[in-house]
């Protein structure tokens, strides 16, 4: 039978190694970005340059949370940045036309990310249609009804309760810039990466994502765990979209158009797999810094956007034919 | 030994199950007594695996009626027979690669901390979780096994199966199943499933065991439920019948008349 305790060449090991701990290999691709990019231009490593690294940050990293659940159960969320949008706009617009006080304008677009979820969820986990499928039309749908909404017309900022932007508020720390914001996005962080990682709950979105059929026999109802996972994506959305108005000061129906692919690119960059239950969410991080340092970076640098374009384009590719290569451990 | 007298812990009659145009089962009929023994042998493809998804909850059969201790249930999904203390070890073994031994063990029954940190953050109790898996290694008399918090997928085929073992024998209370749960074995580890098995029997629950080594179903088995294309061939015991005439039996050379047990 095979065994790991086979002489290991030192390419197995380190295949073994990343197998293991797969936010290894994101970590190492940070640090030496900020290495090289701090050689070309001093000036990314200054207080200012990373402020606004994670200001700039904050909301496909929390968008990318949602989006890791979902590809942990081997499923994937085109509609992201759709229910975000959809999210943000109806609480923007019932805050400012409607007069409805922020905390509920706020509590209304968390919950209608949570439907958006519901709707997805229902329709992988109970009709059993690919997430793929699902997620491509819902984000239509999501994006027509924003349009519906808004007549495609943003909101300002002044037209709202202040609580509506307070994502924005500034906290200094440490001689970083901050904002209430990144702080509200390190919190999901840590009750998402708590939930994985200490509860039950997080053991049936792995064993769900790596082997439905195994998670069916061991008595685990794999279409709750997919619903589940679908609406806490939904909620999340939601929670981004109140960061994503404190963020841009206003509310705009084109405020994050490229949302899906930039948080799936945080996810796969972040060594989670596209093939479900191996990653989690400090690779998720770390990839979507990745993606961020590389704008950010390039521009000191003097290089125009399309080479950051170019520059994440490359990396998704390298890191799902890493993925494919630590997967190979799998016996 | 007098056990058919007794009334069977589970009752099947009439199971059927098509897939698609392919007809698993064909209306079979199975009992299993308190604290015996039961192995199911037959050829590839003869149903053996699907009977006993068909008696778990993992297939729902089209057509046929379960009773356990003598009342009518229907398993809609596994968990309903494991509500019942019904565990088994299915052949492609249930465990999820990228999760460690220890949240396989447990999974879908995990242990949470006690106090608030279990109760409001539903936290799990991971050391719990590692010692009582280590409990039911050892308990098999495993001795490759030392690390509860080590993934499945570093795990070898046998030791994967012997797992798969503990924990059925672990949890089960009520009847345990196994299908095929030696052939990744070697003589050793087949010895200990063995001894597990009878360990079960003393215990009183009742063994269902598919498998392929002959000798082992001779030497452990009360009762032998051969099974053909579909169809129950016969039940016979390890001293009405010997090893030839039951591979006969099996293979359709010999045929046993039917309604004698
Ligand atoms: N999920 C399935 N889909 C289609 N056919 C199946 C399925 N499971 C079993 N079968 C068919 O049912 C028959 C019995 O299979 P199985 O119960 O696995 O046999 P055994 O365990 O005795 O080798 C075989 O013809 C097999 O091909
Ligand atoms: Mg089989």
């Amino acid at each position: 039978m095979t065994s790991t305790k086979k002489a290991a060449s030192p390419a197995l090991r380190a295949q073994h190694f990343l197998h293991e701990n797969p936010w290894v290999s994101p970590l190492v691709l940070l640090v030496l970005s900020v290495a090289v990019f701090t050689l070309l231009n001093p000036a990314f490593a200054q207080p200012r340059a990373i402020s606004l690294l994670l200001q700039q940050t904050a909301v496909v990293a929390a968008l990318a949370v949602g989006q890791t659940l979902i590809i942990l159960t081997g499923g994937i969320d085109l509609s992201v940045g759709a229910a975000a949008i959809l999210g943000c706009m109806s609480s923007a617009l019932l805050a400012s036309q409607h007069g409805l006080p922020a905390p509920a304008a706020i509590a209304v677009g968390i919950l209608i990310g949570a439907l958006c979820g519901l709707l997805n969820g229902a329709l992988v986990s109970r009709l059993k249609l690919p997430p793929f499928i699902v997620t491509l039309g819902t984000l239509s749908v999501f994006t027509a009804i924003t349009l519906m909404l808004t007549g495609g017309s943003t909101v300002q900022g002044r037209d709202m309760p202040e609580a509506m932007t307070a994502a924005g508020t500034r906290i200094p720390f440490l001689g970083l810039d901050l904002n209430v914001g990144i702080l509200v996005v390190g919190l999901v962080y840590l009750a998402v990466g708590f939930a994985l990682g200490f509860t039950a709950w997080g053991r049936r979105v792995y064993a769900v994502g790596d082997a439905p059929e195994a998670a069916r026999l061991a008595g685990i109802s794999v279409s709750r765990v997919l619903l589940s996972v679908y609406i806490v994506a939904g909620i999340i959305y939601g929670i981004a979209a109140w960061v994503l108005i404190g963020r841009a000061g206003a509310a705009s129906p084109n405020g994050i158009v490229d949302a899906n692919l930039a948080s799936i690119t945080a996810v796969v960059i972040g060594g989670t797999s596209l093939f479900g239950g191996r990653g989690g969410v400090v690779g998720t991080v770390l990839g979507a810094l990745i993606v961020q340092s590389f704008a950010i970076g390039l521009t000191l640098a003097g290089l125009d956007d399309e080479y950051r374009v170019l520059a994440v384009g490359i990396l998704v590719i390298a890191a799902v034919a890493a993925d494919q290569w630590i997967r190979k451990v799998r016996t | 030994m007098t056990v058919t007298t007794k009334q069977p812990v589970l009752s099947a009659k009439g199971i059927r199950k098509t897939f698609g145009r392919v007809v698993g089962l064909d209306g079979v009929d199975l009992d299993v007594f308190p604290g015996e023994v039961l192995a199911i042998i037959g050829d590839n493809g003869a149903g053996k695996s699907t009977l006993i998804q068909c008696l778990t909850g993992a297939l729902v059969p089209d057509e046929g009626t379960l009773e356990l201790d003598g009342k009518r249930v229907s398993f809609r999904r596994p968990q309903d027979a494991k509500d019942m203390g019904i565990e088994t070890v299915y052949q492609s073994l249930a465990m999820s690669p990228a999760l460690d031994i220890a949240s396989n063990m447990f999974l879908g029954r995990e242990i949470r901390k006690a106090g608030p940190l279990g109760s409001v953050l539903r936290m799990l109790d991971r050391k719990a979780m590692r010692e009582k898996s280590m409990a039911a290694v050892q308990q098999l008399g495993i001795r490759t096994i030392q690390n509860p918090g080590q993934r499945v997928e570093t795990l070898s085929g046998g030791q994967r199966q012997a797992i798969a073992v503990a924990r059925a024998a672990a949890f089960g209370s009520k009847l345990v199943l196994l299908d095929e749960p030696t052939a990744a074995l070697g003589v050793r580890e087949s010895g200990l499933v063995l001894d597990a098995i009878r360990a079960l029997r003393d215990r009183g629950l009742p063994v269902i065991l598919i498998s392929h080594n002959m000798p082992h179903v001779w030497e452990i088995a009360d009762r032998i439920h051969i099974q053909r294309l579909g169809r129950r061939a016969g039940v016979i015991t390890p001293s009405s019948h010997d090893m030839t005439e039951g591979v006969a039996i099996m293979t359709g050379a010999k045929t046993l008349d039917t309604g004698k047990e």
